[in-house]
C-alpha cells in the first residue's frame, strides 16, 4: 500500500487559500492548514476594541475555513521573527508599508520548516499569477520558491497549469490535470469555483487581512518610526496604531484620543505605561500621550482634549493629568476652538 | 487526568487560541484545561479552534471581569 501523502497549506481566512485546500484535499491528500499571526491582522482586533462592532457577529475567519473544509488549522506566532521582516524587506514594500513578497518568502520558509519537523511532504498556497501587483505576479513564483527553500516542494493548485511542473505532480501524488490555470486580477473564476465547490459565506478581504496594506495605518506606522528615530516595535506599539484619533502637535509627542467607549476601555490598560489624561468634569475621551511631553506640551495637551469632551464650548475646564507611577494633578484649560487643530496634526 | 490553567486575559484574538494551542501541545487526552480571556472574541474563536482540532469544550462561564472557558483535550493533539 503507498503512504498517503500529506501537505500543508497556508490559510488566510480569504476565498483563493480556502479553494486551493479544497482542491488538494480532493484529490485525496491529507491537508491541514496553518495561519501565522504578525500582529498586524485586522478583523479580530478590530472587533475586540470597537464598541460598535461587537455587535456584528465575529469570527475568525482561517478558523472558519478549515472548519468548512474539515481540516486541522494550526496558528502560529510569528510576531517576534515578523519583526526584521518589516523593518528591512529585502524586496521592499508594495504601495504602503506592506512587503508582501519578503513575506510570503517568510511564510512559506516557516511552512516548509513546520513541513520537515511534522512529516509533511510539500505545501500549497492559493497564489495565483497577477491577482496581487506586488508578491503574485510570474516573475516572483519562482523567487517565493527559491528563496523559501520550498523549491519545488511548493505547489499553487490555483494557477499550477501556468507553472512548471512541481515534485508531488513528477511523483504522480496529485493529478496535474485536476489543477486550475488561473491568472490575472479577476476574482470570477475563484467565485465559480466556490459554487461549484458549495462554498458559501467566504470572506474576500479586498487586501488581505492586513493592516500594513492600510494606507491610514501606514501613515500612523512611518509617524511612529520617524519620532522614535528607528523602525523598532513592541507589539503593544502596533496595537495602539490601531485605536484612537492620533494627534501629534510637535516632534517630542502625540495624543492618541479614544473615539467612543471600546477604545476608551481598551487604552485603559495602558495607563500604566503613558501619561494620560482625561476631562474632570465633562464627559470625555481617554488620552494616552506617546513620547515626551514637558509643562508646556501638558497645557497644550489639555485644550485638544477639552475640544473632543462634551465641555468643548466651556471657557474652561480641568484636566486630570497622571504620569506614570505618580499621583493625578489637574490643570485647567481652554478648550481649542474648531478650526484651532491644525489638519497636518492629525496623523 | 490533570487539570491546567492558561492566563490569556488582555489578550486579543488569535493570541489566547494560540496560547491554548501551545498549552494543550504539552497535554495528554483527558486532561481539563481552564482558559481565562478577556477579549469576547474567545468564545466564538476556542471553540472553533476545538472543533477543528479534536477537542471538546465543556464548559463556558462569563466571570463579572474575565471568561472561563473549559477544554477536555482529545486524542488529536
Amino acid at each position: 500500500m503507498t503512504q498517503p501523502r500529506k501537505a500543508v497549506a497556508l490559510i488566510s481566512g480569504g476565498l483563493d487559500s480556502m479553494l486551493a485546500a479544497k482542491v488538494i484535499l480532493d484529490q485525496g491528500i491529507h491537508v491541514e492548514g496553518i495561519n501565522f499571526y504578525t500582529g498586524f491582522c485586522v478583523e479580530g482586533h478590530t472587533h475586540a476594541i470597537r464598541k460598535k462592532d461587537k455587535q456584528k457577529p465575529k469570527r475568525n475567519n482561517a478558523l472558519w475555513t478549515a472548519e468548512q473544509l474539515g481540516i486541522k488549522l494550526h496558528i502560529i506566532d510569528i510576531v517576534e521573527e515578523y519583526k526584521d521582516i518589516l523593518i528591512n524587506p529585502k524586496h521592499g514594500y508594495g504601495a504602503n508599508l506592506n512587503p508582501c513578497l519578503d513575506c510570503k518568502i517568510f511564510m512559506v520558509n516557516k511552512a516548509q520548516q513546520w513541513a520537515r519537523e511534522n512529516g509533511f511532504d510539500f505545501i500549497i498556497t492559493g497564489e495565483v499569477i497577477g491577482q496581487r501587483p506586488k508578491s503574485q505576479r510570474k516573475e516572483t513564483m519562482p523567487v517565493i520558491a527559491e528563496e523559501s527553500g520550498a523549491n519545488d516542494r511548493l505547489l499553487r493548485p490555483l494557477c499550477a497549469k501556468n507553472l512548471p511542473e512541481t515534485l508531488p505532480e513528477r511523483e504522480g501524488w496529485v493529478d496535474r490535470s485536476k489543477l486550475y490555470g488561473l491568472s490575472g486580477r479577476s476574482r470570477k473564476p475563484q467565485i465559480a469555483m466556490a459554487n461549484e465547490f458549495g462554498l458559501e459565506d467566504f470572506a474576500q478581504p479586498a487586501g488581505g487581512c492586513c493592516f500594513l496594506t492600510d494606507p491610514n495605518y501606514a501613515t500612523k506606522l512611518a509617524d511612529m518610526w520617524q519620532h522614535q528615530g528607528n523602525k523598532n516595535y513592541e507589539l503593544d506599539d502596533i496595537m495602539l496604531l490601531k485605536v484612537g484619533r492620533h494627534v501629534r502637535p510637535n516632534d517630542h509627542f502625540k495624543l492618541i484620543i479614544g473615539r467612543e467607549e471600546g477604545e476608551n476601555n481598551f487604552m485603559q490598560g495602558y495607563r500604566k505605561q503613558f501619561t494620560h489624561m482625561r476631562v474632570k468634569d465633562y464627559a470625555g475621551p481617554l488620552v494616552l500621550l506617546d513620547g515626551e511631553p514637558d509643562t508646556d506640551d501638558l497645557a497644550l495637551a489639555a485644550r485638544i482634549i477639552g475640544r473632543f469632551s462634551q465641555g468643548k464650548m466651556a471657557d474652561e475646564l480641568n484636566v486630570g493629568i497622571t504620569r506614570p507611577g505618580e499621583e493625578e494633578f489637574i490643570v485647567t484649560a481652554k478648550p481649542m476652538g474648531p478650526s484651532d487643530i491644525p489638519q497636518e496634526w492629525y496623523v | 487526568m490533570a487539570v491546567h490553567e492558561v492566563n490569556a486575559r488582555r489578550l486579543l484574538c488569535p493570541m489566547p487560541v494560540i496560547r491554548t494551542q501551545d498549552a494543550i501541545a504539552g497535554y495528554i487526552p483527558g486532561d481539563e484545561v481552564h482558559v481565562f480571556g478577556t477579549d469576547p472574541g474567545i468564545k466564538q474563536d476556542i471553540p472553533a479552534w476545538c472543533r477543528v482540532n479534536g477537542h471538546s469544550i465543556i464548559g463556558m462561564i462569563d466571570h463579572e471581569d474575565d471568561i472561563e472557558i473549559i477544554i477536555k483535550v482529545g486524542n488529536a493533539s
